[in-house]
C-alpha cells in the first residue's frame, strides 16, 4: 500500500448532505435502499432510546446516562456494518449501538440503572461489556481479533472510542498492536468534539484524528458522522478490508454530543448555546428523512409505523426501569472467582447475619 | 545460561529429576502448550531470545511463533490483548519482564482482568496467567527488584501465588494455567537458579500453604525468596535448641487460613517474613489474620520481618535492606521466651 493511501481525505466523506441531497463520491457507494431504510429505523429507535433514558435519569430511575443524542448515525452505522459473527467492543456512551446489535434495551441499561456492572452475556449478541475506562477496550478488541486470526476465523472486530480516548496510551498501544499483527479490527472514533468539558483542540494537534493511522501503517479515513450513509459506506469498506485479510483501519466520524456528558454535567460552563444550536441543522435523522422522502422511500404511514415501534421500545424501557429488580446480596460474592474462597464465604456469612438480624429487628440494625 | 535439567527418569510424558526453578518453569510452559492448543505465551523478548531470564527458552522454536511470540514493547497492550484473547477462548500466559515494568499494565489488570468475571456474572472468565519475575537479591538496578505483590493481592478477583522450590514452580504454574481465574504468578528471581527435585506428575491446588519444615516452638511464615531465609534461620535456631516450624505461604490470595492458623496455634509464636516494604503489605495482612485467629493461643505478639519502607536498595545496599537469617533470629528471640520460663 502506498503511503498516500493511508492518509484520510482533507474533508470527511459525505454521501447525503444536511439537506438530504446526494453527494457524488468516486470511491464510496451509496448504501442500497433496504440498508438505508434499516438505518433510518435504527436512528428513530436510537433517538427515542436516548431521550427516554435521559428522562428516566431525571426521574431517578437510572444512576446516570451518557447520551449519544446526535451521534445515532455512528451508533447505528457501527452495528449495521457488522455481520452476525462479528464482534462489537463498545464504550459507556454506546448503549444505542449495543441495543442495535440485538441486546434487550433493559439488559443494556443494567450498568446505568445500577443493578449490576453489565446486564448481558457478551457471547449471545457478540457485544463486549460496555467499557468505562477509556481506550482499554481497544486492546481487548485487538486481542479478540488476534485469537480469531490465530484460529483462522474470519471474524471482524469493531471497536468504538471517543476523541478524548485518542490521548490515552492504550489507544496508541491498540493501534500499534493491531497494525503489527495485521489484525481484522476496525477502530471507529466518534469525534463528538468534547471529552466531558475539554475540547478536541486540547486532545490533539494532528490535522485530524484519522491522520494518526498512517503513523501505525494502517489506512485512516474521515467521515461525516451525522451522515449514516457515509458512515455505512466507509465502515463497510473497512470491515471488508479486515475480513479479506487487509488488516486494521481507523475511521474518524465527525459528530457532536448534543447533550451534556451525562445528567451530572453542566455543559453551559464550557460551550456556547449557539454552537450546540448550529449542530441541530446537521442532525442525522432529519437529513436521512429528507433524503428518503425525496426519493419516495418513506411516507407518513411508514413514519408512523416506525414511531410506534420506537415508542414500544421506550415503553418497555420505562417498564423495566420502573421495576425494582430482585437483588440478591450474595451476588456480591458469587462471581469474584470461579470458586468462592474461604475468605469470601466468611464475608458473605457476615453480611447474611447482618441482613437476618435487620429483618428480625423491627427498628433495623443493632438498635 | 542454560536451562538444561538433569533428568533421572522420563517415563510416559512425566519427568522426575533435579532441575533449576527456571528449568521447571520452562518445562511447565512447554507441557502446557503441548497439551492445550488454547495456551499462548507472549510478551517482550520471549520468542527468539527465550526471555531475559530464559524461562521461555526454546518454546518458539519448538511450538512455532504462533504459540510463543514477541509483542511490541507495550505492557498494557500485552495485558489488554490478553483480555481480548481470553474472551475469545484462549488461555494467555503473559510475561512482564520485570516487576516494576508490569506497572503500565496495572490498569488492565485491576479494571478488567480482575473484574471481568464479576462484571459479567461469570459469563466471561479470564484464564490468564501473568508471570512476573519479582524481588531482589540479584544485584539488580532500580526498577528491577521490586516486590509488588501487595498491589495484586489487594485486588479482588486475582489469584496471587509465588513458588519457592522447583517442584512448586512446576506444579503451581501448571495449576495457574489450568485455572479458570486470572493468576498473578510471581517468580522470585533470586531462586531462578536454585535446584531441586521435580516430579512433573505432582499436581497442586492453588490457595494452599505448604509446611516446609516441622517444628514445635515457633512458626515462621514466609514466601518466595524468603522461604530459604526462614529455613536457614530454622536450622541455626535448631542448633541453639529451638524447634522452628516453617510454612511456605505460597498462595498470597486466596490465603490458606486453615493451614496457617493450625500451624501457629500449635506453636503459639509466629514471625512473618517478606522482603517487600512492610507498611500495608501482605506481611501485615498475614500478621493481622494470625493475630485475629490465634490470639488465645499466642505466647507473644506476632512479629514481622520485612523490607524497609524505603524504595528497594541499590545493589551495594542490598545486604542491609533484605531480611536475612540473623534478622529473623533476632525476631524469634524477641517472642517473650523469658515470660514462659518465669511462668
Amino acid at each position: 500500500m502506498q503511503h498516500d493511501d493511508l492518509l484520510p481525505r482533507d474533508t470527511p466523506v459525505t454521501l447525503i448532505d444536511e439537506t438530504g441531497a446526494v453527494v457524488a463520491d468516486e470511491r464510496y457507494r451509496m448504501p442500497d435502499d433496504d440498508l438505508l431504510l434499516r438505518a433510518y429505523q435504527g436512528l428513530v429507535e436510537g433517538r427515542r432510546i436516548n431521550d427516554q433514558a435521559y428522562a428516566l435519569v431525571r426521574q431517578g430511575r437510572m444512576a446516570v446516562y451518557p447520551s449519544s443524542h446526535g451521534q445515532e448515525a455512528c451508533e447505528v452505522g457501527a452495528s449495521l456494518a457488522l455481520a452476525e459473527r462479528d464482534w462489537l467492543f463498545p464504550t459507556y456512551r454506546d448503549s444505542v449501538a449495543v441495543i442495535a446489535r440485538g441486546v434487550e434495551p433493559a439488559d443494556a441499561m443494567v450498568l446505568l440503572k445500577g443493578d449490576w456492572h453489565s446486564g448481558y452475556d457478551p457471547a449471545e449478541h457478540h457485544v463486549a461489556p460496555q467499557s468505562t475506562p477509556l481506550a482499554t477496550q481497544l486492546l481487548h478488541a485487538a486481542g479478540f481479533a488476534h485469537a480469531a486470526k490465530h484460529r483462522g476465523e474470519d471474524t471482524v472486530v469493531l471497536a468504538l472510542c471517543g476523541d478524548g480516548a485518542t490521548s490515552e496510551g492504550d489507544f496508541h498501544e491498540a493501534m500499534n498492536f493491531a497494525a503489527v499483527f495485521h489484525l481484522p479490527v476496525v477502530f471507529l472514533i466518534q469525534n463528538n468534539e468534547f471529552a466531558i468539558s475539554v475540547p478536541l483542540s486540547r486532545q490533539t494537534a494532528a490535522p485530524s484524528l484519522a491522520h494518526k493511522a498512517i503513523g501505525y501503517g494502517m489506512p485512516g479515513q474521515r467521515v461525516d458522522g451525522n451522515d449514516v450513509a457515509g458512515v455505512l459506506a466507509v465502515l463497510g469498506e473497512a470491515v471488508e478490508r479486515a475480513r479479506s485479510g487487509g488488516g486494521p483501519s481507523l475511521v474518524e466520524a465527525h459528530t457532536y454530543r448534543m447533550q451534556a456528558h451525562t445528567n451530572a454535567d453542566d455543559d453551559t460552563r464550557y460551550r456556547e448555546r449557539e454552537e450546540v444550536q448550529a449542530w441541530i441543522a446537521r442532525d442525522p435523522l432529519t437529513r436521512l428523512r429528507a433524503h428518503l422522502v425525496s426519493r419516495g422511500l418513506l411516507d407518513e404511514a411508514r413514519e408512523e409505523q416506525l414511531a410506534a415501534g420506537a415508542e414500544s421500545i421506550a415503553a418497555a424501557l420505562r417498564e423495566a426501569l420502573n421495576t425494582d429488580a430482585d437483588l440478591d446480596p450474595e451476588d456480591l460474592f458469587r462471581y469474584v472467582r470461579s470458586e468462592r474462597s474461604p475468605q469470601l464465604e466468611e464475608q458473605w456469612q457476615l453480611l447474611r447475619g447482618e441482613i437476618e438480624r435487620t429483618q428480625l429487628t423491627e427498628a433495623g440494625g443493632r438498635r | 545460561m542454560t536451562i538444561a535439567a538433569d533428568i533421572d527418569i522420563e517415563r510416559s510424558h512425566h519427568v522426575v529429576g533435579t532441575m533449576t526453578m527456571a528449568a521447571a518453569l520452562n518445562r511447565a510452559l512447554a507441557d502446557a502448550i503441548a497439551e492445550d492448543p488454547a495456551v499462548l505465551v507472549f510478551g517482550e523478548d520471549v520468542g527468539t531470545l527465550g526471555g531475559v531470564f530464559r524461562i521461555t527458552d526454546g518454546l518458539a522454536e519448538r511450538f512455532g511463533e504462533d504459540r510463543c511470540f514477541d509483542t511490541p514493547l507495550a505492557e498494557s497492550a500485552i495485558m489488554g490483548t490478553a483480555v481480548g484473547m481470553a474472551m475469545n477462548g484462549m488461555r494467555p500466559v503473559v510475561e512482564m519482564q520485570f516487576d516494576a515494568f508490569a506497572l503500565p499494565a496495572f490498569e488492565q489488570v485491576v479494571s478488567h482482568v480482575a473484574k471481568m468475571s464479576n462484571r459479567t456474572r461469570g459469563a466471561v472468565r479470564m484464564p490468564i496467567v501473568i508471570r512476573i519475575p519479582f524481588g531482589g537479591g540479584i544485584g539488580g538496578v532500580e526498577h528491577h527488584c521490586d516486590s509488588s505483590e501487595a498491589y495484586y493481592a489487594h485486588t479482588p478477583g486475582l489469584t496471587v501465588v509465588s513458588p519457592s522450590t522447583p517442584q512448586d514452580a512446576y506444579s503451581m504454574l501448571r495449576a495457574a494455567i489450568a485455572s479458570p481465574d486470572p493468576v498473578v504468578f510471581l517468580e522470585p528471581k533470586k531462586l531462578y537458579w536454585s535446584k531441586g527435585e521435580v516430579d512433573t506428575s505432582v499436581t497442586m491446588e492453588l490457595g494452599t500453604a505448604r509446611v516446609a519444615r516441622e517444628g514445635t516452638d515457633v512458626t515462621l511464615l514466609a514466601y518466595a525468596a524468603m522461604v530459604p531465609v526462614a529455613l536457614e534461620a530454622a536450622e541455626i535456631a535448631a542448633s541453639e535448641g529451638r524447634s522452628v516450624q516453617v510454612i511456605d505461604v505460597r498462595s498470597l490470595s486466596p490465603f490458606d487460613d486453615a493451614t496457617v492458623t493450625a500451624a501457629v496455634r500449635s506453636t503459639g509464636r509466629a514471625v512473618v517474613i517478606a522482603e517487600a516494604p512492610g507498611y500495608a503489605s501482605v506481611a501485615s495482612e498475614i500478621q493481622a489474620r494470625v493475630s485475629e485467629r490465634c490470639f488465645e493461643h499466642l505466647e507473644a505478639p506476632v512479629r514481622r520481618v520485612t523490607g524497609f519502607d524505603a524504595p528497594f536498595a541499590p545493589p551495594k545496599f542490598e545486604h542491609w535492606y533484605l531480611p536475612d537469617a540473623d534478622r529473623v533470629l533476632d525476631a524469634i528471640d524477641s517472642l517473650h521466651w523469658d515470660d514462659e520460663v518465669s511462668a
